[in-house]
């Protein structure tokens, strides 16, 4: 079978949506948080504004509810002075029956300049991306279980931020990971980055043996799987899977895997807790670890507008 | 209509013949096979020079889209697909809507297919009422109208009572149960467990989903003694588990899709729905095992699996993409790239699609079970002419068939592919001929 040159990059390899991190080179994302680091002191002015995308109209399509993404990139797109349109695809056109393709070539035809997607089904993206404009870009906003691309950016972000160098560390991912767009984002970006030692923590209904594929360790047991961590990275635990045939309950699950301070006492002295959002207190995360001293989740919720600031504003940059 | 086929490689899979020799053809048999009498007049000739004359294809999963499915598939585009393909006789599972538990419907297929005269069609009959896997059909009324078994096309029955009562039932008249072996509950996903889907984020079929399912048929055919044909396995695991079955002496037959032949989960590449299939496309290993039970006689037969499906419904995300592929255009090519890959002779690789279907469908062909599948003097003239040097790229306008979506489309493969069918006779008649 012939493959196909990634969607995601044109014929000089430059970035022109981002879909997913797999397969993109390590130096496409060191310059996209490279980039993220030059918008951060935006953020700190009093007039919070770059005129990069002045006259662009970004489309956020979010066909999954979300608040907090779509609102992060509509504060990222406007610091770019972009218009932003905002498009509760949920709520409209899909329930009137519209095909996902024809939505887009309406509001390709009112010359969108950009899509953020976000959509139940994995691999969404890249049939919209197939199928826009060549002047169009898209990015992946989180696709089912496959990607959310730029919340494993801000990751990258966070842990550059605070360990510095990537080769040399621990990192622990836990919770429902088999339904995680995160962690399979969080996991193509540190093995492209270079971090040696990847675990993928949680009981067997949520972390098969099968993830080993990704380049992670597969570890059960909570104390073996942050034991020594120098990054402790907990998913958000979805409440459909709070109870049934994954897990019998929400508090058997914290009691075996939620991060407390005693668990937290088995990784390094200096190790760091991220957290995509929204938190379950109680559930995945002990209240006294999300708010204590080791915690970076706040930080994370700012770098991830420099972050979106910067994907935005490289691919808008490149032409097809 | 007196045809006579000249100068062509005349190749019958069964007897081994295989030489240059003319073929003449009246009132629908074959009158001879060599030496032409100067005295045969025939109305139609066709010459065959570099070309091989085998007998008609025979498929063992096509669908046809009718009734209720006529914006994917009509009787007529797709029957016009099989003769293009050089495919003679076909067998269509019951899963149209409504599903063909009627003798009605039968008879109406049965009836308009043989107005069209392009190809012979023998429906399954659903083995339940709406292929819901509760209450069973009237199998008897069913096999008078035309139906040479029943299956449950893609719809498994979850209740094992109700199974093991449907293969006695089957069994007490003699009639073959054709299943696709996968689990309901664990069929559910829509890529192979493994690497791939582990990647793309999409829901996992385990293997076990073919092989729980094929360790519950096997042990009911132990127990009832009903004859069951297993369609499109998909994992090395499920060849293994046949192999045993048939060597233990239970009454199984299997095919395997062209799709599963050539493919693994790989090519699903960056989501393409072309590749959203059932059974799904596993790994590289599974397929390597069903070539070789393809080739080893464990697997009889190659089916196309033909499923004509319409751009909207395949223009999704892989997931909501409708499984299927349009097949019966490309049946004798893949089985032609498989035997070369193989190292098989044509008269061995032609058989997979010719001689051995026929024999999978045994005394329900009735009088066309001798000479069907066949190349004989006396017997049923349908004949697949096709030149095996020639090739051919797939793209959506040389496709007869509705159903445009193909995972060897030319675009996606880069490939051309071996074998071009020239001219399809059914039943003594000219089915079609390839323009000049």
């Amino acid at each position: 079978m012939l493959m196909k040159r990634n969607p995601q990059l044109n014929a000089h390899g430059e970035l022109i949506h981002l879909l997913s991190i797999e397969g993109l080179p390590r130096a496409v994302l060191t310059h996209i948080l490279d980039t993220a680091g030059t918008f951060l002191s935006v953020n700190d002015r009093e007039v919070k504004k770059v005129p990069l995308l002045r006259g662009k109209s970004v489309f956020n399509l979010f066909f999954e509810n979300s608040t907090r993404t779509r609102t992060t990139f509509e504060i990222a797109a406007k610091r770019l002075s972009a218009d932003v349109i905002n498009l509760d695809i949920a709520k409209s056109s899909a329930s009137k029956g519209e095909s996902l393709l024809d939505t887009i070539a309406n509001l390709s035809a009112m010359h969108a300049d950009m899509f953020v997607v976000r959509h139940s089904e994995s691999g969404a993206p890249y049939l919209i991306a197939q199928h826009c404009a060549p002047h169009v870009h898209v990015v992946n906003a989180g696709d089912g279980r496959h990607a959310h691309p730029t919340q494993g950016l801000l990751d990258m972000y966070t842990i550059r931020h605070f360990k510095k160098d990537f080769t040399s560390l621990s990192v622990a991912i836990v919770g429902d990971i088999v339904h995680s767009r995160v962690a399979r984002s969080d996991i193509h970006a540190l093995t492209t980055l270079g971090v040696p030692d990847i675990r993928a923590v949680g009981p067997k209904t949520l972390v098969p043996g099968d993830l080993k594929h990704m380049g992670v360790r597969v570890c059960h047991s909570m104390e073996e799987g942050i034991r020594g961590a120098d990054v402790i990275i907990m998913l958000r635990l979805q409440n459909e899977r709070m109870s049934g045939a994954m897990l019998p309950s929400a508090g058997e699950f914290f009691k075996n895997y939620g991060l407390t301070d005693d668990k937290l006492a088995l990784a390094k002295p200096d190790a760091i807790v991220m957290h995509p959002g929204p938190i379950n207190r109680g559930v995945e995360i002990d209240s006294t670890v999300a708010d204590g001293s080791h915690s970076v989740i706040l930080p994370q919720v700012t770098f991830g507008i420099a972050v979106r600031m910067a994907v935005m504003s490289i691919i808008a940059g490149n032409d097809a | 209509m007196k045809i006579l086929i000249k100068n062509g490689r005349v190749i019958d899979p069964v007897s081994g013949r295989d030489e240059r020799a003319d073929v003449a053809i009246a009132g629908g048999r074959i009158l001879t096979i060599g030496v032409v009498s100067p005295d045969f007049q025939p109305n139609r000739v066709i010459d065959a020079a570099g070309c091989v004359v085998a007998p008609g294809l025979v498929d063992l999963a096509a669908r046809l889209r009718e009734p209720g499915h006529e914006h994917e598939g009509m009787l007529e585009s797709e029957l016009n697909a099989a003769a293009a393909g050089g495919v003679t006789s076909l067998v269509c599972p019951p899963d149209t809507d409504p599903a063909l538990d009627e003798p009605g419907l039968v008879d109406m297929l049965k009836f308009r297919a043989r107005k069209l005269s392009l190809c012979r069609l023998f429906p399954l009959g659903a083995l339940t009422r709406g292929l819901a896997g509760e209450t069973l059909t009237e199998m008897a009324e069913l096999t008078e109208s035309g139906c040479v078994g029943f299956s449950q096309a893609e719809v498994p029955v979850k209740d094992t009572l109700v199974l093991m009562r449907a293969l006695q039932y089957a069994a007490t008249f003699g009639y073959t149960v054709w299943l696709r072996p996968q689990d309901g509950w664990l069929g559910q996903g829509v890529a192979a467990s493994g690497a791939v889907a582990t990647r793309l984020g999409l829901s996992g079929v385990p293997v076990a989903a073919e092989t729980i399912a094929l360790q519950t048929i096997i042990e009911l055919v132990r127990i009832t003694g009903a004859r069951v044909h297993l369609c499109r396995l998909s994992s090395a695991a499920g060849v293994a588990l046949l192999r045993a079955a048939k060597a233990e002496g239970l009454a199984l037959t299997a095919d395997v899709s062209i799709n599963s032949l050539h493919l693994t989960d790989v090519d699903i590449g960056f989501f393409n729905p072309a590749m959203r299939l059932t059974p799904p496309l596993r790994q590289g290993a599974d397929r390597d095992a069903l070539r070789a039970a393809l080739a080893d006689g464990t697997l009889d037969a190659l089916c196309s699996d033909h499923t004509p499906v319409d751009a909207d419904a395949k223009n999704l995300p892989f997931g909501e993409a409708e499984p299927g592929a349009t097949g019966l255009e490309l049946l004798l090519s893949l089985a032609l790239k498989w035997g070369a890959d193989s190292g098989l002779g044509l008269p061995a690789t032609l058989a997979r699609i010719t001689s051995a279907p026929v024999a999978v469908l045994g005394d329900a062909l009735g009088s066309l079970q001798s000479s069907a599948g066949r190349l004989v003097e006396g017997g049923v003239a349908d004949v697949c002419v096709f030149d095996p040097e020639a090739t051919w790229v797939v793209k959506p306008g040389v496709l007869k068939s509705q159903g445009k979506h193909t995972p060897f489309a030319f675009d996606a493969t880069g490939t051309a592919l071996p074998g071009a069918v020239r001219a399809t006779v059914v039943a003594g008649n000219v089915a079609y001929t390839a323009a000049a």
